[in-house]
């Protein structure tokens, strides 16, 4: 059996988890552990920080050591990785802009992303989409329920 | 006899046309409410407080409680269809209602979240008629010991959504009770993992960080693949579009485990209907005879969690009607709304207005009856969203999130988290962590530690307050037990292996 990394993705995530534990812990520890009366503010994230770098470790070292059993998830596959964060890079964009143009006008840009550039499909029927929903979150939530969405230069 | 008289009091009052029509009104408010993420009951009640001043106060009061109990009905549709809970008590039914839904059997998964709503709603009603006096007496026993051991049951439960490594569902656990941390500190003031942000110094919005792991997660999981066309194929037929009678079988002793666990949780202010679901989910998995398929679109585990939901509200009840103890936002707003129109909710609440309680509690029975006969026929209609194609799913789903969790505090901040609870949402996807489980923690972590601390307070730093009480004793032994599990079937799996490799 070849010996090695047997969940590469398993073990960044475990390492990242531990550093994050141990940040947790520096910063709970750095709160009053105890008061006058009884455990202060840094009791409970110590402790958890602690827990957190503890089976981070755990975690680390089975990656990288332990025979594969038939129950064990496969590697997860990063194909496609690229379409899911450009969507969700498409969506933060959205959301900051918001503030300056509107909910409507950058949520009918986010549709016609999702629909033209991830899903490969036409600009034209994208727009009339992005359009139809955004009408209808307006009448929906806007008009029928009072809620206000962000309103661009254009009132809306 | 004395409590059928009563009931039949009630009767008289809840089917007089006036009270008929706004009981219907209130329920359907509520299942829209609870569909729409961000909306919560609440918020929605005490808008409509003004309003009712001016109303007849049993009127007043049935309205309101349909708009209450409503919400939990019409939380499961949304969580079912999109992943995306619509009420947080709705988390538990995402696990296996959209695997269901994913499956083809999106119907069948509403439908029994509709009657399982309806048999725990009533089971619920039944206990708020007959046992909420002796009910109300126990749940005062309950301290902040008593609730620090139930919190610590409720997190046992993280066995059950643990899937194949129980590892890394205790990191999810632990990263959501580092989540309940954030924020300032209710005993000391002190602000922790705020960042320097001002809009943490409240915590982590709950709807936003469930929104995102769950829909938006969800949505990003779905770009990887160009496959297109619907997410899902649905059956074509009404009757392929309803649960069955095996399926009806099936969920039996769910129905049961959900509306009694719902209620007697419900009861203990401010424990939450969101553990009450959990516990019923954990409790459903552990007695099944095929516990390796819950998290895959299992019936049994929409019907649990959404028969807990339900039972909930008429648990949720008795503190409120008996003792004036309000169990949670929803509550404390409808306490608001008995003292502003001149009633003292407590212990004499019933032999003095038996027409308020009565009539409210058989309106209980009406509103569930109609939840019932609206959301069955209301299957199939919701049901369809499953045939949007993709391309115009996602994009829905996107918005109705964005407008759902901007309308909790009107706050782009909230927005934003959302959207980075999403791309933790797809990493946790993507590396097999379970949501759920963090979840959980976020639920749970904060009344934990204010209980834990309270607790040890009154003990003067001694732990042995866990274990002198009865009540905390045996929560902490039967969550000790269920922690124990995982450890006992690995030993069984060892010797099951090294008496294989003997023979």
């Amino acid at each position: 059996m070849r010996p090695g990394i047997r969940d590469r993705s398993g073990l960044v995530a475990a390492l990242c988890l531990a550093l994050f534990g141990a940040y947790v812990t520096y910063v709970g520890s750095n709160l009053a552990y105890v008061s006058d009366v009884g455990p202060g503010p840094g009791f409970f994230p110590f402790w958890i920080g602690a827990g957190l770098l503890f089976f981070a470790c755990y975690q680390a070292i089975q990656s990288m050591s332990a025979p594969r059993r038939q129950n064990q998830s496969a590697q997860p596959s990063w194909r496609g990785s690229g379409r899911a964060l450009a969507g969700w890079l498409a969506m933060a964009l959205s959301i900051f802009l918001f503030g300056w143009i509107g909910f409507a006008a950058s949520f009918v840009l986010l549709t016609i992303f999702f629909i033209v550039v991830i899903e490969g499909r036409p600009i034209l029927p994208a727009l009339g989409i992005g359009v139809a929903l955004t009408v209808i979150f307006h009448v929906l939530f806007v008009i029928t329920l009072g809620v206000s969405l962000p309103a661009g230069p254009w009132g809306f | 006899m004395d409590a059928l008289g009563n009931l039949l009091l009630g009767f008289s009052v809840a089917l007089a046309p006036v009270n008929l029509f706004w009981c219907f009104v209130g329920v359907v408010l509520g299942t829209i409410v609870g569909v729409l993420p961000g909306l919560g009951p609440a918020a929605t009640i005490a808008m409509l407080l003004p309003l009712t001043l001016k109303m007849d106060h049993t009127t007043a009061i049935i309205t309101l409680a349909g708009i209450f109990y409503g919400a939990r009905y019409g939380g499961s549709t949304t969580s079912i269809l999109l992943n995306m809970p619509g009420e947080s008590s709705s988390v538990a039914t995402c696990l296996d209602g959209y695997q269901m839904a994913r499956q083809g059997r999106a119907g069948a998964a509403l439908g029994i979240s509709a009657i399982a709503s309806f048999i725990a709603g009533t089971v619920g009603v039944l206990g708020l008629m007959l046992i909420a006096p002796p009910l109300a007496r126990f749940a005062l026993r309950f301290a902040p010991p008593e609730y620090f051991a139930l919190m610590v049951l409720g997190l046992a439960m993280v066995v059950f959504l643990a899937g194949d490594s129980m590892v890394k569902a205790l990191l999810a656990l632990l990263v959501g009770l580092w989540l309940a941390t954030i924020g300032t500190d209710l005993f000391s003031a002190e602000s922790r993992f705020t960042f320097g942000q001002a809009k943490l110094l409240g915590g982590v919005d709950f709807i936003a960080a469930t929104v995102g792991i769950f829909a938006i997660g969800e949505v990003l999981v779905n770009l990887q693949s160009r496959a297109g066309g619907e997410i899902v194929k649905l059956p074509r037929g009404i009757r392929n579009l309803l649960p069955t009678l095996q399926d009806l079988k099936d969920c039996r002793f769910a129905f049961v485990n959900g509306s009694l666990i719902g209620f007697f949780v419900g009861a203990l202010p401010g424990a939450g209907a969101t553990v009450a679901s959990f516990l019923s989910y954990g409790l459903e998995k552990a007695v099944s005879r095929h516990p390796e398929k819950f998290g895959t679109g299992v019936i049994e585990g929409v019907a649990a969690p959404e028969g807990a939901n339900n039972a909930d509200a008429g648990g949720a009840l008795v503190p409120l009607l008996t003792l004036g103890i309000p169990g949670g936002n929803t509550t404390a707003i409808l306490l608001g709304g008995l003292i502003l129109w001149g009633y003292k909710p407590g212990p004499l609440l019933i032999q003095e207005h038996p027409q308020l309680f009565w009539g409210l509690v058989a309106s209980m029975y009406v509103g569930n009856v109609l939840l019932l006969v609206l959301n069955l026929p209301l299957v199939t209609l919701f049901a369809q969203i499953l045939r949007l194609p993709s391309h115009v799913l996602h994009p829905f789903i996107v918005g109705i999130s964005v407008v759902g969790v901007y309308s909790v505090n009107n706050s782009l901040f909230d927005v934003w988290l959302m959207a980075l609870f999403g791309l933790l949402g797809y990493l946790m996807r993507k590396l097999d962590f379970p949501a759920a489980a963090l979840i959980l923690g976020l639920v749970l972590g904060d009344v934990m530690e204010r209980a834990l601390r309270q607790s040890l307070m009154m003990s003067q730093g001694d732990l042995a307050i866990f274990v002198n009480r009865p009540i905390s004793a045996t929560l902490l032994a039967i969550a000790a037990v269920l922690l124990c599990l995982p450890a006992l079937r690995w030993v069984r799996a060892w010797r099951s292996e090294a008496v294989a490799g003997e023979g």
